[in-house]
């Protein structure tokens, strides 16, 4: 396997140590998340030998809405036997830190008025910024599960709930009053991506899990040996652009 | 009035990517004082380039870090002269450059020419097809210079940009491995093509035995030392994946910082300034001569800058809205198809067949050059097949360019594939490594109701209108994408991969601003011979002031299936060529309208 069980573990104690950082309240949200189904498996792996050497502090979002992109991340990119989640790869803190900074604010779009509605071709077009819509888009798909799906929250649902809501919500089945819900989905989504994918310096890639997944060799920026070695797989792992060092098989 | 006013200069320059280090080059060595006006940041191989910190998909790809800034200064779109503009609020379909060295920074490298008949366009379709092949509303025309006259300006830019790859035509003698299709060339490549990526090799072989001509790509990605005319040097390209949307870490990409610079930046009567955002050029009462420019500086201070010459070397957006802005030349109006600043903007149609392999075959897409290690073949772009039957104009050339496999962006996936949860995860990992793509990159026509004005409504961060694009695709250039997307998928098919997934525009689909295609926007300050349907004469000095000239692919009646760097700087240094031969010895219109 890509990555062996103690980088896996030690991303799980890195998780829970996190955890601890932020709010109380969250404690008991992201407490039930871990409960669920779909993280039953990696419960089982036992602790590492070795403490975890940062933790993260919240810059953006409430303990709720910490819980609520837990969630999301952990059903948009599953932690499986395929290779690392979303939430193992230290996605909720890098879209947290994206909200944060020049993307959440829509520092490089142009914001200026009227809105004047358009055709999708466009792009999107409303005056909210993106951490402006997280934060609406989370409070109505909290309130869209409290009301609809059994008086609990979308992180305290199970994984098969979360993913028939996220499914509506992506789809437009279901519609919010106060935020344009598929933009919401659409940039979550994106945004996952991102992180999951991006130079771990951006706080998620954690290990650069999924680089090895698949098999990008990240920053090494130099194939001039490797161009006519056609059909050669390549032999070494990726780097980061911050000194990260992996190797495929190790 | 501005507050401050400069001393009074030769020439000021407008735009300082490529055409404006050319133009830089050019009238400095005529002995001129030039001052360059660049609205954003100095930027140099080191520090901005560097590695590692430049090989960061997130800020430099996806983030954008070297692109122009919406906030500062954007445009509104729309489909047709019916509909409300909205703003290009972020950016998407094209990516206009910022900074010195502008997208000259951020591009590949496809380092094409132009066939003769795409620069006779008109011409060539009434006497080949007739009159009536034209369909109502196209509104094509003639560049009004010859291939010939541009030929030693081909020569001289490639020689600058030490492009890389395989010359076909050397002097009317036909070479083998070249492009089969192209004008006749004075000398060959100035270095050797690159090596081809596996997927490339794999499309050369099959074209070839489907009867077709590939040949290397021409690309300004190094493939030796070298040390180009200026004395300015490049190394060879190491494949490094960051090509478009980053600027060059190694010295081997053309790029304005990598072949002119060095040399221009020295020279004592040569001055750059930045975070200089020109607001318009600035005219006498009557309106027939320039008498310089006004710009707003880092500090927010309107200043001007006197200068006897004024030439535009902004992007082609940039360039239209400040002949706009400024009042110079006629605008244009649908209506009644008169005026001429706004006409005629183009674009560039594309297409992609996508090809997953099985996992034997691994095609290693992070093995990227912007434009080195491809195989195109330009059977379906040039004069050599009938377009009768097929009822449209133009064309489409066909390749394999590996320009990196960054994840985020560069991941494409079969039909099949989920968005997103484990079947998404199972679908990148079986497919990252195993795809390679086909690419189809064409020309699009000039259309009476494609072309650019000044919207009514929303306002730059100077409180400037901005500029407002009126643009959809057209049947005839769907036509063409269709058909020729069409023979790039048999060849997929010949190469035998698992899966493959075509993407092409169809008929009735509209313009989508959001994805990225090209920032190969042209036209609307189009070139020719008549007064009343082009801005700039056929060396691209403005027909309504005499002492303005504007570069750039707005210059482009309609658009070609090239990329358009390599047409781009051969005008400049032709335009650079009649300003210094003719027009300094005795200022005036070079051609009378």
């Amino acid at each position: 396997m890509y990555v062996g069980k103690e980088r896996l573990a030690t991303r799980r104690i890195f998780l829970i140590k996190l955890i601890a950082l932020v709010p109380v309240a969250s404690l008991t949200a992201c407490g039930s998340r871990e409960t669920s189904a779909a993280d039953a498996q990696s419960k089982a792996i036992p602790f590492p030998q070795q403490p975890p050497t940062s933790a993260y502090s919240l810059q953006y979002f409430t303990a709720e809405e910490w819980a609520f992109i837990n969630a999301a991340c952990g059903r948009l990119i599953p932690e499986d036997e395929i290779g690392p989640g979303a939430v193992q790869s230290g996605v909720p803190e890098f879209i947290d830190r994206q909200l944060a900074g020049a993307f959440g604010h829509a520092a490089r779009w142009y914001t200026q008025g009227p809105f004047i509605a358009a055709g999708p071709e466009f792009g999107y077009q409303g005056k909210a910024t993106p951490r402006e819509v997280y934060r609406a888009g989370i409070a109505a798909m909290n309130n869209h599960c409290i009301e609809r799906r059994g008086g609990k929250a979308f992180a305290d649902c199970d994984a098969s709930t979360q993913d028939e809501v996220l499914k509506e919500v992506e789809s437009g089945h279901i519609a919010f009053d106060d935020v344009p819900g598929k933009a919401f989905f659409m940039w979550l989504l994106q945004n996952t991506k991102e992180g999951y994918l991006a130079d771990p310096i951006h706080g998620g890639n954690k290990e650069m899990g999924a680089w090895k997944m698949i098999g990008f060799p990240g920053a090494r920026a130099d194939f001039a040996d490797w161009v006519t070695r056609h059909g050669v797989h390549y032999p070494l792992g990726p780097v980061g652009v911050a000194g990260s060092v992996a190797r495929v098989k190790g | 009035m501005a507050a401050i006013k400069k001393a009074s200069v030769d020439a000021v320059l407008v735009g300082f990517g490529w055409t404006g280090a050319i133009m830089g080059m050019e009238l400095t060595a005529a002995g001129l004082n030039v001052v360059a006006l660049e609205r954003g940041a100095n930027r140099d191989t080191y520090p901005d380039f560097a590695y590692p910190r430049i090989a960061d998909e997130l800020t430099y790809g996806i983030r954008m870090a070297l692109m122009q800034d919406p906030a500062t200064s954007t445009l509104t779109i729309r489909h047709t002269p019916k509909d409300t503009a909205v703003p290009y609020r972020q950016l998407g379909s094209f990516l206009p450059g910022d900074g010195v060295g502008g997208a000259g920074v951020h591009w590949n490298g496809q380092h094409w020419r132009v066939l003769p008949e795409e620069l006779r366009l008109r011409s060539h379709i009434e006497k080949r097809y007739g009159k009536r092949f034209i369909p109502d509303g196209m509104t094509i025309q003639d560049f009004g210079v010859s291939y010939d006259e541009l030929e030693p300006h081909f020569d001289h830019f490639e020689q600058v940009c030490g492009v890389s790859g395989q010359v076909g035509n050397l002097l009317g003698n036909m070479v083998a491995g070249g492009n089969p299709f192209e004008a006749a060339r004075s000398n060959p490549y100035p270095l050797p093509a690159l090596p081809d990526v596996y997927g490339a090799a794999l499309f050369a072989k099959a074209a070839r035995e489907m009867g077709y001509h590939p040949f290397p790509q021409p690309a300004a990605n190094a493939s030796r030392a070298y040390t180009n005319p200026y004395g300015a040097q490049l190394g060879p390209c190491t494949f490094c994946g960051y090509c478009e949307r980053f600027g060059c870490n190694n010295y081997s990409k053309a790029s304005p910082q990598t072949t002119i610079l060095p040399i221009l930046l020295k020279r004592t009567n040569f001055e750059l300034r930045t975070h200089a955002n020109v607001l318009k050029v600035n005219l006498t009462a009557d309106g027939k001569r320039a008498t310089g420019v006004t710009y707003v500086d880092a500090q927010g201070r309107e200043i001007e800058q006197p200068a006897d010459l004024v030439v535009l070397c902004a992007y082609q957006l940039h360039n239209v809205h400040l002949l706009l802005l400024s009042g110079i030349g006629k605008r244009y109006d649908p209506a009644t198809g008169e005026g001429v600043v706004g006409r005629n903007y183009a674009y560039q149609m594309t297409s992609s067949v996508n090809m997953f392999f099985d996992q034997d075959k691994p095609m290693n897409p992070f093995i990227g050059a912007g434009a080195g290690g491809a195989q195109i073949i330009d059977d379906f772009h040039t004069e050599n097949y009938d377009r009768a039957p097929l009822n449209y104009i133009g064309g489409a050339y066909i390749g394999v360019t590996q320009t990196g496999g960054r994840p985020i962006q560069q991941m494409p996936l079969p039909t099949d594939a989920p968005m997103w949860g484990s079947g998404w995860k199972k679908a990148i990992k079986d497919n990252y490594l195993y795809t390679a793509s086909i690419a189809t990159h064409g020309s699009v026509m000039a259309y009476r109701d494609n072309y650019l004005d000044l919207d009514p409504t929303h306002r730059d961060a100077f409180g400037q209108p901005l500029l407002r694009m009126t643009f959809d695709w057209k049947d005839n250039d769907i036509r063409m994408t269709q058909y020729v997307t069409g023979k790039a998928a048999e060849i997929a098919k010949a190469i035998g991969p698992k899966s493959i997934k075509v993407s092409a525009k169809k008929l009735g689909d509209h313009y989508d601003t959001q994805v990225y295609q090209t920032t190969h926007n042209t036209g609307g300050a189009p070139m020719g011979e008549n007064p009343k349907t082009s801005a700039v004469n056929r060396y691209l000095q403005t027909w309504a002031v005499s002492n303005v000239f504007v570069m750039g692919a707005s210059a482009f009646p309609q658009n070609i299936g090239y990329n358009p760097t390599g047409l781009v700087g051969a005008l400049a240094y032709w335009s650079a060529k009649a300003i210094r031969e003719t027009y300094l010895k005795q200022p005036g219109p070079l051609v009378q309208g």
